[in-house]
Order: C-alpha cells, then structure tokens, then sequence
C-alpha cells in the first residue's frame, strides 16, 4: 500500500437536525481508499455506515444536516466544498452508488433505457441513439440475458435480482473509478445474494474500479474485501486488512460480530448474539459507546473515550483492555 | 396491444349502460316526489280544477308512475328525451343549445385551473419551507375559502364596471369569434376556477413532497442529474399519478360550480337551464339534463382512466 489513495476521509463528522436538536450520526470518522481496493464497512443498523456512504457524495437533506467537521479528499479536490454543479460532474461519472433496495430505487415511469441512458449522456455527451447502445451493452455487462429486449422494460417487469443488476448497469454506465455499495444485497434472497456479489467482484476486475461495499454481515464482507472497517455508534471501532481482522479481532465489537456468522461446517442451535442495542445518537454515554454491551468492560472503559490506535500493521482499534493483553502476551 | 385497449373501453362503454340506468330512475322518482305540479304552473294561478286536469291529462301526468316511468324509458331507448314542458321545445334542443355555453366555461376554466395550480405545487414543494412555500399555501388556502360568487361580485365592478376591460355579462358564441368569446368566459371562468387552483395547488404540493422522498429521487441526485432536472423528469411523472385522479374531480366539480356561476353572470349555460326546469318542475327536461350531465361524468372517468395508463406504466388496460 504504497501508492497515494483514490478518496480519503477525514474526521468526517455528520449531525442531523432533529426535534430534539442537533443529533451527531457519525463522529470523526476517516479512512483512506485505494485505488482498485475492495473496502467493507461493517455495523450493526444504525452505526452510521450508511450515513458514511451518503456524504461521499453529499447526498443528505441539505436544510436538515450540517457536517462541523471532515474533508473528503478525491483526485486533489475536497468534496464537501465543491460547488454543487462540480459535484454533479463526479456523481454518477467518477463515483457512482448503488443502494439498498432496487424495488424502491429505480423510477417506476421511465423505461431502463432511459434511466441507464440518462448518466451517459449526461457525462459523457452522448446522443440518444449511442447512450441507447451503450445502456444496452451496459446490461450485458451486468449478465443480464437478452439486454436489446429488456433495455425498453420498466422496473416493475422485473425481479429484484434483475433490478440490483440494473442499478449496477447504471451505476457502471460511465466507468466510474468508485463504486459506492450500500447494502446491495440485503433485500435480495440468499441465492440471488451471491449472484450479486460475484457479479460486483468481476466487475470490480474488469473495469478497475474501487468499491466500497457496506454491509451488516461481516460474512459477506468477509468474502468480499480487503480491508474493513468496523463502526459502531457512529464511530469506527476497528480498521485493517480483513485477514488480520478474522484471525485477531483487536475489539469485542468485531469479535461480536464474527461470533454472529453461522459457521458452515457445524451444526449450531443457536448462534452468539450481542447482547442489548446499539444506543440511540442523542442518548449520553461516557467513556466508550461500547462499554454498556461489552462482555469485557472494565471500570476504565466507562471513564474515558478510548481513541483508535495503532495495533498491528495497517490494524486500528479503539480497546485499550485488548490492546494491553495482546502487548503483555508479546 | 391497441385492439386490447380499444375493447377495454367499449366495454367500460358498455358497464355506463347500468350506471344510466340507475341515474334515470332515481332523477325520475327525484322528480316526482317533489311536492308541485307543472300543470298548475303552465295553466297559472286563476286556473280551475277542471283547465289543471286537462293539462295533466295532455302531458300524461295522470298516468300511475310505474306507467310513465316505463314509458319515459320505453322513449330515451329509441334516443327520445322527449320536449320540455315549459319550453317550446325538445329537450335534446334545449341542451344543444345551453350545453356549448357550459362546456366552453368548462373548458377555460379547465385550461386556467391546471397549469397554476399545478406550477404553484411543484414550485411551493420545490422551495418547501420558505417564504414562496407559504405564499402559495396561504394564496391556496384563501382560494378554497372565499365564495366565488362574492369574489366574482367584487370582480364585476374592478374589471366591468370601473375599467370596462371585460363583459359583466352573457355570453359571445365562438362563432362570432375567439376574442368575444373568451372575454365573455374569462371573469365567470377565473371565479370558476379560484376555487380549483387552490385545491389542486395543495394537492400537487403534497403530491411532489411525497415524491420527492422516494429512493428513485436519491438514486437521480447520485447519477448526478441538476436539481431541476430531477424534480422535471423523475418526480413531475410520478407526481402526475395522483394529480391526474384530481383533475378529473376537478373537471366533474367545474360542471357542477357552474350552476352558480351562470346565475351571477347570467350565461344561458346548462346551470341555469336546470335550476329553471327544476323550479317549473319540468320533468323531461330535469330528467334528461341529469341523464346528460351523468353520460359526461362517466366519459371523464373513462378519460382519467386512459390517461392513467399513459402516465404510469404500471397501470395497463386489458
């Protein structure tokens, strides 16, 4: 990991307003991302993963969020400062998003062909007749059957496998260098999970994109990234490779969270839960978020936020108790 | 595919047969029990017993009711309305004659109705929340309240009596031209419409907010479509599913608001030609105005039922 990162994260804080004022929905967080690199954000709902993903590409309520901190590094340019006719450029172009529910993120009155269509002639300049061929061979990129019929479909004529394909179609239509995935496959059932997953890590080789792939399975993401990056309550508990991650969990989060995976190789009556909820943002918890769910709390946990450090190569956790074990065992 | 759609809709045709049917009998038995004779009034008040009961023998009105039910129906089969008692005339002619009046008024205050309130929605749900936002609402809100024939008094004055802009009142045929013809329509339309536009304001605000929220909307603002585009192209066709269902309320509620509307403006429209039939107790011509009126409600629904299909793709004839 040598090379200078795509898109970079920095102490990127997000606060919506609500009626009971400012709520904080994600604090301080950063990460990098390289180019070509799988990176998995996982959390529980309401870990502000997805709260993440969305200001990549500023695509909260304007009126109703304010972000008092961060900066989102991408090829020179900080987009949490672009005027918003140069952020149009890179949405959809440059950084393109997928989302969780195909049902509800197509438009229901326009056909495919308009919708893939509409990303290429908006960034590339197309006209009509060459955005139509292209959204058709953007379709049969994304293994759809028989794209030349389908391409004059409208979103309720399809499955929701086959709209996730066409959210992907449309998403990949103009070779974006990063793919944003929130959650692509949590409303699809298991088969078609695995379709969707595979066909996202060929593509990713095929057009050398970055993905950022966000997931509350750990298990997907397992067979997915790289590098990972565990948030908890709106902060990031854990980051590094995945490999690292799996073998030694530098959190009870993570270790939580590994825990939960049905194995395949054993039959199990009942799997591992986290015990309790994550907290809701407005409610006070002092020292780490963690602390009032961890199985290994300690009384120092619930007097001071823990900060994230350095506990292996490229490995961050935010659990000092871990951390003053694994240094003892060395 | 076309030949579907065709079928569908001479069968829809076909089921406002029943729908008629019902409309006729419950005006005829409307009518009738309406304490009033028309003979007493055609003959007048010094009239004897004897002079009353030759009327009503004339006009059938001593048959049982069954009887002249049966007969009145027996008549609109064959495409008979019958005449009017009052009027000397048949009642097809009589509404040949009022119905252009009304069907113009309609229509104008149609074609002013739709795109204000419409506009004033999408720009009110655009701008949510800020000073335009509560402009249109608060101009809708005092549309919908104030009577229009108070508004339509007051407008008399301003524009017919001080400036002398617009007729104060009857009506220009198209045939005498365009221009006479929409002067004579626009104040009695405007009034007309006051009302609708607010209501439809409301309706396509709350329509285009509701939008507006959907997944669809996000992935658009992700795929990096101007915030103009998105609201023209993917939320103004959705937006339209619920304001098509209001414009033809809209539409069936201007026939309706133009009763009052004539009265002020004394346009020989429809309107007046029912409250004066109903007032003589001219049965035939009560009785077939409503049977008319009802046969255009249908053909609306039948019209916003087409448009349906054409706006969202998911609503298919057949």
């Amino acid at each position: 990991m040598t090379a200078a990162p795509l898109l970079s994260v920095r102490d990127l804080t997000v606060e919506f307003h609500t009626d009971a004022g400012w709520l904080r929905a994600i604090e301080r967080v950063s990460f990098e991302l390289m180019p070509q690199e799988a990176l998995g954000i996982v959390g529980e709902s309401g870990s502000g993963k997805s709260v993440t993903a969305l200001s990549l590409l500023r695509l909260h309520a304007g009126s109703t969020t304010r972000m008092p901190s961060g900066e989102i590094r991408y090829d020179g340019l900080d987009l949490l400062t672009l005027p918003a006719r140069t952020l149009r450029r890179i949405r959809g172009g440059e950084i393109a998003m997928i989302f969780q529910d195909p049902m509800s993120s197509l438009n229901p009155v326009l056909t495919i062909a308009d919708q893939i269509s509409e990303t290429l002639m908006l960034h590339q300049g197309l006209d009509r007749a060459a955005a139509r061929r292209q959204a058709i061979a953007s379709l049969d990129r994304v293994r759809i059957a028989d794209a030349a019929r389908r391409v004059d479909a409208y979103p309720h004529q399809l499955s929701g496998g086959m709209r996730q394909r066409v959210m992907i179609a449309i998403a990949i239509a103009c070779r974006p260098r990063v793919l944003i995935a929130d959650e692509p496959t949590t409303a699809l059932d298991v088969t078609i999970q695995a379709q969707i997953l595979d066909l996202l890590r060929e593509l990713q080789g095929e057009l050398g994109m970055s993905v950022i792939l966000i997931s509350h399975d750990l298990g997907v993401i397992a067979e997915f990234a790289q590098r990972v990056l565990v948030m908890y309550a709106g902060r990031v508990v854990e980051q590094g490779p995945a490999r690292a991650l799996y073998r030694r969990p530098m959190h009870p989060y993570t270790s939580g969270l590994l825990a939960a995976i049905p194995p395949l190789d054993a039959d199990v009556r009942r799997l591992p839960t986290i015990p309790g909820n994550i907290p809701d943002p407005s409610q006070r918890i002092d020292g780490c978020r963690f602390s009032p769910r961890c199985a290994e709390v300690q009384a120092a946990c619930r007097a001071t936020p823990p900060d994230l450090v350095s506990v292996g190569v490229d490995h961050l956790a935010r659990c000092p108790p871990r951390l003053a074990r694994l240094e003892e065992a060395r | 595919m076309k030949l579907r759609v065709l079928r569908r809709l001479v069968l829809r045709l076909g089921q406002a047969v029943p729908i008629l049917l019902v409309v006729a009998v419950v005006t005829f038995f409307l009518m009738h029990l309406l304490p009033g004779d028309p003979a007493a009034i055609i003959a007048g008040p010094e009239a004897g017993a004897e002079a009353i009961e030759k009327i009503r023998h004339q006009l059938g009105l001593d048959r049982s009711l069954p009887e002249q039910l049966a007969l009145w129906l027996f008549h609109l089969a064959q495409g008979d309305f019958g005449r009017s008692i009052v009027l000397n005339q048949s009642v097809l002619e009589a509404l040949s004659e009022r119905l252009p009046v009304t069907v113009s008024l309609t229509v104008v205050s149609f074609a002013i109705t739709i795109p204000l309130g419409i506009v004033a929605g999408v720009l009110a749900a655009r701008f949510r929340n800020t000073w335009l936002d509560s402009a249109v609402m608060f101009l809708a809100l005092v549309g919908v309240s104030i009577p229009g024939f108070w508004v339509a008094i007051l407008s008399v004055i301003l524009f017919s009596v001080t400036l002398g802009w617009l007729p104060a009142s009857g009506y220009a045929p198209l045939a005498d031209g365009v221009r006479p013809w929409l002067l004579s329509l626009l104040q009695p339309a405007a009034m007309l419409a006051l009302f609708q536009i607010g209501f439809l304001a409301r309706m396509a605000r709350s329509a285009t907010l509701d939008v507006l929220d959907q997944d669809y909307i996000r992935t658009a603002r992700a795929k990096g479509v101007s915030e103009w585009r998105t609201i023209a192209k993917h939320a103004f066709r959705n937006t339209l599913i619920p304001v098509v269902t209001a414009t033809g309320i809209i539409l069936s509620l201007l026939m309706g608001g133009s009763v009052v509307i004539e009265q002020v403006f004394a346009l020989p429209g429809v309107g007046r030609l029912i409250v004066q039939a109903i007032l003589t107790r001219d049965y035939p011509l009560v009785q077939g105005t409503l049977l008319v009126l009802a046969f255009m409600f249908v053909g609306i629904n039948l019209l916003v039922d087409v448009i349906y299909t054409w706006v969202d793709p998911r609503v298919r004839y057949g």
